[in-house]
Order: C-alpha cells, then sequence, then structure tokens
C-alpha cells in the first residue's frame, strides 16, 4: 500500500500510510483503539475503499485474491448456546459461501466431500484441535475457540493471514501458545502473516516487523526501530517513553488517549 | 358415532381416517410440520423467534382484512404475514449501525400495530369471524383439498429457497462477520429468509392458529438443537419432532373435541423442557 488514506463518515482515520509486506513475513500491527488497525485490514480485504492513496494485495487489487487469504475477524466468542461442532464451523471456511445443501453421508458416495472433509481435519490437526473439534464450539474454552478458528482461517492452505486481534480475551499461556502457532504457520509454510495486536509482548520472540499506527498516521519498521520513544513521540505528538524491563519486555508510559478513543488503555504493557 | 378413543391404537387410527375431513387436516398438519420444522431450525439457529412470534399475529389482522374484503382468509395470512416480514426487514435496514439494538424494539412496534389493527379490523367487519377462536387457537375443522394444495406448494417453494441458500444461510447465521468478508450476501439472504418465514409462518398458523405457532415452528428445532449438535442429525430430528407434534395434536383433537393448538403445545412444551433437563445431566 503506498500514501493510502482512509474516511469513514467524513473523518479521515488515517493517511499517507505506506506499507509493504514481503511473502512469509510476520508483521503486527499496532496501535491504540479507535487508530484504524481493523479498518486497514477492511481495506486490504477490499470491505473498505481507499480515499487516496494505492494498495495491491498478493499482485492485484484488494479483495480480488480473497480465495487465497485467510481471515480471522475481531474475536467472536460463541457462548454456550452455540450448538454449533467447531469443524462444522470450520468446514465453513473451506466452503461456507458455495450455495446448495451438502447431501447427507455424502462422504461415503463423493471423492470430492472426502477430499474436503479430509482438508478440514487437516487444518484441526495443525491446531492441535483433534480432542474437541467434535464439541459444540460454545462448550469449548477461549482458547480451544480461538485454534479452531485459526484452523478455519487456515482450511483454504492461503497465501496469507490476515488475523484480527487473535490473542484478545486470552490468557497469558494461551497468548503465548496461539502467538507460537501463527509463528509456526508462517514459518514453515512461508504463510505471510498480518496480526493486529493491543501488546505487542507476547509476540516479540516471533516478529519480523511492526506497523504502528496512531495519531493518524504510520510507522513500520522492526520493534527496535518502531517502537522508541522517539518514533512514538513523533507519531503521537506527545512525549513519550519506552521502558524495556530486564526480561526483555517493552512498557510504554506516558500515551496520551488517541483522539475520539473511548477511555484510558494501556496500548503495550 | 362419536369418536371415541379406545386405546387400540390400529382401531383409533383407522377411525381418524374414516373422515375426509381428518384426513385433509392430517395432510395439511404433515405438510406444515415439516416446513416449519426445517424454517424453525434456522429461526432458532438466527434467535429470530421473536420475530417469527411477531409474523403470526400479523395473520390476524390479516384474516378480518380478508373477511372484510370478502377473500379467503388464507389470502389475508400470506398478505400480511409478508407485509409483516418486510416492515422489519426494512426497518432493520433502514436501521443503520444502531440496528442491532433497535430491532427487538421495532419487532414488538410490529406485534403490538397487528393486534389493534386486526380488532380495528374486526370492529368494522362486523360480522362474526367465523370463530375467531379457532383462529386464535388453531381449529382442525375446514381444511379443504384446494387449500392442502396451496400449502403444499407453499411448502414446496420454501423448501425449495432453503435447499438453495443453506449453506451460506448458515454461515450467515452462525458466523456472521466471516461471512460478510468472504463475500456471502449477509444483509439479502437477511432479507430474503425474513420474507420466507413469513410465508412459512402464515402456513402455520392455518394448523397451529396466531398464538401457537410455538408448538410447530419453534419447539422442534429447539428441542432438536438441545439432542445434538450435528447439523444433519439435528435437522432430520427436528422434522420427526415437528410430524409427532403435529399428528398427535390433531388426534387428541378429534377424539377431545379440544383445540389440537393445546395439545401440540403442551406436548411441545414437556418434550422442550425434557430435552434441556437431558442436556443439563452431567452425563456424556
Amino acid at each position: 500500500m503506498a500514501q493510502g488514506a482512509v474516511r469513514l463518515g467524513g473523518r479521515t482515520i488515517w493517511s499517507d500510510v505506506d506499507l509493504l509486506v514481503e511473502e512469509g513475513e510476520f508483521v503486527a500491527i499496532l496501535g491504540p483503539n479507535g487508530a484504524g488497525k481493523s479498518t486497514l485490514l477492511n481495506v486490504l480485504l477490499g470491505l473498505e475503499p481507499l480515499a487516496a492513496g494505492s494498495v495491491s494485495v498478493l499482485g492485484g487489487p484488494a479483495g480480488a485474491s480473497n480465495e487465497r487469504i485467510g481471515y480471522l475477524p475481531q474475536r467472536r466468542v460463541f457462548d454456550s448456546a452455540t450448538r454449533v461442532r467447531g469443524v462444522d464451523l470450520v468446514r465453513l471456511g473451506l466452503d461456507g459461501r458455495r450455495w446448495g445443501v451438502p447431501l447427507p453421508c455424502a462422504g461415503r458416495f463423493s471423492a470430492r466431500s472426502r477430499a474436503a472433509s479430509e482438508r478440514v481435519w487437516k487444518a484441526i490437526e495443525r491446531v492441535g484441535g483433534e480432542s474437541y473439534a467434535k464439541r459444540p464450539i460454545g462448550e469449548c474454552s477461549g482458547g480451544e475457540q480461538q485454534r479452531l478458528l485459526i484452523a478455519q482461517a487456515l482450511v483454504r492452505e492461503p497465501r496469507m493471514l490476515i488475523l484480527d486481534e487473535p490473542l484478545d480475551g486470552l490468557d497469558l499461556p494461551n497468548q503465548a501458545a496461539v502467538a507460537a502457532l501463527v509463528q509456526r504457520v508462517c514459518r514453515a509454510e512461508g504463510v505471510t502473516v498480518l496480526l493486529v495486536a493491543h501488546d505487542v509482548n507476547p509476540l516479540l520472540p516471533y516478529l519480523d516487523r511492526v506497523l504502528y499506527l496512531a495519531g493518524g498516521r504510520a510507522a513500520m519498521g522492526s520493534v527496535g526501530e518502531v517502537i522508541t520513544s522517539e518514533t512514538l513521540s513523533s507519531l503521537y505528538g506527545a512525549p513519550i517513553e519506552v521502558l524495556h524491563t530486564s526480561d526483555g519486555r517493552l512498557v510504554v508510559v506516558g500515551q496520551p488517549e488517541a483522539p475520539h478513543q473511548h477511555g484510558p488503555r494501556h496500548v503495550l504493557r | 358415532m362419536n369418536p371415541r378413543l379406545t386405546f387400540d391404537v390400529p382401531s383409533d387410527v383407522h377411525q381418524l381416517l374414516s373422515y375426509p375431513f381428518m384426513v385433509n387436516a392430517l395432510e395439511a398438519a404433515s405438510v406444515v410440520a415439516v416446513m416449519a420444522a426445517v424454517v424453525g431450525w434456522f429461526m432458532v439457529l438466527r434467535g429470530e423467534t421473536f420475530a417469527g412470534h411477531t409474523l403470526s399475529m400479523m395473520s390476524f389482522p390479516g384474516a378480518a382484512a380478508a373477511a372484510l374484503a370478502g377473500l379467503p382468509l388464507a389470502a389475508g395470512y400470506f398478505a400480511f404475514c409478508a407485509l409483516g416480514a418486510v416492515i422489519i426487514a426494512g426497518a432493520a435496514e433502514l436501521g443503520g449501525a444502531a440496528r442491532q439494538a433497535q430491532r427487538s424494539a421495532v419487532i414488538g412496534a410490529v406485534g403490538a400495530g397487528a393486534l389493534a389493527a386486526g380488532y380495528l379490523l374486526l370492529s368494522l367487519y362486523g360480522g362474526v369471524l367465523e370463530s375467531l377462536e379457532s383462529l386464535l387457537f388453531g381449529s382442525i375443522l375446514g381444511v379443504t383439498r384446494g387449500e392442502v394444495l396451496t400449502l403444499a406448494l407453499v411448502a414446496l417453494g420454501v423448501m425449495a429457497f432453503l435447499a438453495v441458500v443453506a449453506r451460506p444461510l448458515f454461515f450467515a447465521s452462525v458466523d456472521g462477520p466471516l461471512a460478510r468478508a468472504s463475500r456471502v450476501p449477509v444483509r439479502a439472504l437477511a432479507v430474503a429468509f425474513l420474507l420466507v418465514l413469513g410465508l412459512a409462518v402464515a402456513a402455520t398458523v392455518q394448523i397451529t392458529g396466531v398464538l401457537l405457532v410455538f408448538a410447530l415452528l419453534v419447539a422442534p428445532a429447539g428441542i432438536a438443537r438441545e439432542l445434538t449438535p450435528r447439523i444433519g442429525v439435528s435437522l432430520a430430528l427436528s422434522v420427526l419432532i415437528g410430524l409427532l407434534i403435529a399428528w398427535v395434536g390433531l388426534g387428541l383433537s378429534y377424539f377431545t373435541n379440544y383445540s389440537p393448538g393445546f395439545f401440540s403445545t403442551t406436548l411441545a412444551i414437556v418434550l422442550f423442557a425434557l430435552a434441556r433437563a437431558a442436556r443439563s445431566l452431567p452425563v456424556r
């Protein structure tokens, strides 16, 4: 994307954003609430038009190659009223948009249907979800649900994964496990990963680069280049200090509220 | 000869089938039960039970308006239920971002408006509507061959529509955000489903009565979904339960002269309660 800008409801969310992601890279998109991170993903998926600039995804216009993109929307919670099995949900990622009904017992007669269910199980194995995929999704824990949803995004064997806050609402061990899982997919199969996150720390061991959105602008580079007192201060237009803890974690302090955001929230802990 | 329940099943069934009006009623109920079970399954999945109930209320002014205009009651049912679906869908579309929060308020308004309009139309009509009671609570009498045929055609159309959209509709219902990103026409499907729900409700009302559509529209799907999370099994169970509820309701109504809606609804509620209780048991 070059010089991209987006306007929503007459308000410019961000402008002059340049984003270049190499194939097989693991890039995190960071920033405060309301900075337009999810909007950026919508632009890449062709769901939201750019007001200025240009964007190309997997060698074509945005939205043209969504078949080859695995997308995980912002955390969807399935409560116990959702009487749908995990495996059926993963299957929707494969053929949910096709019209018609699958015939009952098709697996016994049609090779294509057998192949489809093999792909579904392969995706479930990749996230280690075999033991709970046949339970109703509402009865799975948050971490199990998120792994199944990642399987759903992986089931088409995409060239690119676009994950919107996949770590949100998970406890720390699950955050680490999901981050490691995403990195494994990225490294082992050369899948490009764009991941929106609030907290960079669970991702630190795995990231190639970050894009930091704040104050309507963006900065891109390695973690060491972007998450510094200087870069963030200039993005926010206010003094920001980045502290390094002894175990290598990053703490951002002094960060003002982003414009139009709803309440105080620490972006980086 | 007065109907007498002998508790000898073959002879009871023989009694039932010896009257053409009972054969018509059973055929109509079976057709409606199958259709309502399938449409209701998607309705419960989408959390649109309230909309379904409200659409059934639209058939009350529908019947009154048809009586006033000298048309068959069924015409009024279908026209007004479809109108209700259009209003609910239209309000949801116009509402924009706040539409989810406002949706139940809009549906409530449609329901209240339906009852008020029905009452007014009934007063204007002046005469006695064939039987207000059987309109509200269902009746086994007076289903004609023509009506059975109409119901069968409606059911066929509804099922054909669902067969075409089943998978994307399921996708949009359980996982809207991803379905939208996958270019499933989520909003068009929502509107189309409401319209089809309106047609299905208008047909169901003719068996269960306006107030008791729960028995055929909600309960079978609710029970089946409690019993299994498997999609195909749950749909098939829903249909079987719907048929059971319809047949038992009609049968008991024949032998007792009380409304079939009462028996169907009672059986449906008992089964629903049992299914919920069964699921909450800790047995795997």
